[in-house]
């Protein structure tokens, strides 16, 4: 009440106080702890740094000389033909097996649910194992009519080898996770957008393409990065099954030359490059599928475009809006 | 057959919508008891009730979001998610049942836009997906729509970027776009702001006044008394009453409508 009454007596002092008191001329407080800990932090990570290049044990002259070497390069791309079609295999499978796990039909959903349960259930590595030595169980893969005759045959050891063995160990492992990640998307989209598309006489499959996919695929990119950088790691699994990936590349070279902390840095290096591209590429699909969310940087885009126009059109308006 | 819809008190010549007899459960509530009713062309049913009366099921049984447990709903022709032949019905697969329902727009209390397209594109959709019209067709209609609805300047927001009011115009634009011969309306001002209401009920009404067919479930006694050739009012699962406005709403026969309508006064 004093406040009101002291207002009205003296607007002029009032109004001295409300630019005094005006947030947008706030000052942001000198923060030394702050300060401090930055400098410790950097203080830490240099010496850490220093430390690690001085270190004659990492040999970093070798693994220099060594990291864009041809073995290492081809062993590189196998790492990454692989990821790309395992990944690619598992994707498409995986969505087909989340549609079927959350269809109304009985059949097709207790069969997705069976997959998922087999190939989650057991390591990858003796998925890959298994599959390497398939021709110990079946030595011919055969098409036929069950209990009919045989249309076409192979000789299992023709069909599998170590490259058809580790793109199919990997890529139907990782249809098993990204069925769950896929069905788990397509479960967090609105119901009314689902009813929607039924109401205006939508085929499920275009609803899912046009609707539902494109809104499921917020939730499905960030845990399908983490899929994705880990099916790279995971193709250093296949070394076992002497496939001449990236790691058996660089362990190829250090069981001649015994330098095993220097071919791994190697290795490391490269596994870090790539999984650092894929976050970059991650934020990109990330944004475009955030579209028309609000906060998003499309929105926030267009909002400046409308600012800006705004302040053009009238500029007079802007400027007492900015006071 | 057309003697017999004169006989159930509608106009004369075939109704749009000829619901019988409907029944629907959740589990062991039932939330339809038996319901009848007719609409003719280019009527206005404005539906009535309090909430758990049953009249938003009912609205989404005669599109077949909710599939009926007896009776028949049959729109312009065809009971839909069934097909009769030879004196057999059978059930009909999703597939069908979508063509089924492209001649029927609604309109939901959530909006429900597609939230990943702007404005022009959530309107363009069905056209050009589901009933095959060329890009530059559907959008000459889209832009109409948008003027019609009063906002041809959103046409490339996103929905988010859009008021209650404005989202609520829009949807009402995309599901006239396929040029429906039915226009359902879920109670669709009861998620906005007051002051936002009004915006909604005046594009409602230009449709009324241009003969659409629509079936509106509401809470809005001002939009039912002024738009509505028709007022149905339910409650526990029954149509209670119904008829002219003035008569329903101005001389409520029955206590239940009675005590409805005392709310509102």
């Amino acid at each position: 009440m004093t406040g009101n009454t002291q207002t009205l007596a003296s607007p002029a002092k009032g109004d001295a106080e409300a630019a005094l008191r005006d947030v947008a001329n706030a000052h942001k407080p000198f923060r030394t702890d702050r300060w401090l800990l930055w400098g410790i932090t950097l203080l830490i990570a240099a010496n850490f740094l220093w430390i690690v290049a001085n270190n004659q044990n990492f040999g970093w002259p070798i693994v220099f000389q060594w990291f864009t070497e041809a073995t290492v390069l081809r062993g590189l791309y196998v790492t990454l033909g692989l990821t790309v079609v395992a990944m690619a295999i598992g994707v498409v499978i995986g969505l087909v097996l989340a549609i079927a796990r959350l269809s109304n039909d009985r059949l097709a959903s207790s069969l997705a649910g069976l997959y998922i349960w087999f190939f989650r259930g057991t390591p990858l590595l003796v998925q890959l194992i298994f599959w390497y030595n398939l021709s110990t169980l079946f030595p011919e893969i055969s098409i036929a009519i069950p209990f009919g005759p045989t249309l076409a045959s192979w000789n299992t050891n023709d069909l599998i080898t170590p490259m058809t063995a580790a793109i199919a160990g990997l890529a139907l492992n990782e249809a098993a996770y990204m069925a769950e990640i896929i069905r788990g998307g397509l479960l967090s989209v609105d119901k009314g957008q689902i009813e929607t598309t039924e109401a205006f006489g939508m085929t499920r499959t275009r609803a899912l393409r046009r609707i539902i996919i494109p809104q499921a695929m917020r939730s499905i990119v960030p845990p399908t990065g983490n899929q994705l950088i880990s099916m790279i790691k995971a193709t250093s699994l296949v070394s076992v099954i002497a496939m001449a990936d990236l790691l058996y590349s660089v362990q190829a070279v250090y069981n001649r030359t015994f330098e095993v902390i220097p071919m791994l840095m190697v290795a490391v290096i490269w596994y870090l490059f790539i999984t650092s591209i894929l976050n970059v590429g991650q934020g990109f699909i990330e944004r475009y599928y955030g579209r028309g969310e609000r906060g998003s940087s499309t929105a926030r885009k267009q909002d400046k475009v409308a600012a800006a126009a705004l302040s053009a059109v009238v500029p007079a308006l802007a400027q007492e809006a900015s006071k | 057959m057309t003697a017999q819809f004169s006989m159930n008190g509608t106009e004369p010549g075939e109704a749009l919508v000829r619901a019988r007899n409907v029944h629907k459960s959740f589990g062991d509530v039932e939330v339809l008891k038996g319901i009848d009713l007719d609409v003719a062309p280019g009527e206005v049913v404005v539906v009535l009730g309090p909430s758990g009366s049953g009249k938003s099921t009912f609205l989404r049984c005669i599109n077949h979001l909710e599939a009926i447990d007896r009776g028949s709903i049959v729109v312009a022709g065809e009971q839909i998610g069934y097909s009769l032949r030879n004196g057999r019905l059978n059930k009909l697969p999703a597939r069908a049942i979508a063509v089924q329902r492209r001649q029927i727009g609604m309109v939901f209390q959530q909006f429900n836009l597609y939230p990943h397209m702007t404005a022009l594109q959530n309107i363009i959709e069905a056209p050009i997906g589901v009933h095959k019209q060329s890009r530059r067709e559907a959008t000459e209609l889209a832009m109409e729509l948008l003027a019609r609805v009063g906002l041809t300047h959103k046409a490339d927001a996103y929905p988010r970027q859009l008021s209650g009011g404005q989202q609520q115009r829009i949807a009402i634009a995309r599901a006239l776009a396929i040029r429906p011969k039915l226009m359902l309306f879920d109670e669709p001002t009861s998620a906005l702001d007051p002051e936002l209401v009004g915006e909604v009920l005046a594009t409602m009404r230009d449709l009324a006044d241009q003969g659409l067919t629509m079936i509106v479930v509401t809470h809005e006694i001002g939009f039912a008394r002024e738009a509505a050739d028709r007022v149905v009012f339910m409650d526990g699962g029954y149509i209670v009453e119904q008829g002219k406005p003035e008569d329903v709403l101005g001389n409520p026969q029955h206590p239940r409508t009675r005590a409805f309508l005392s709310r509102f006064i």
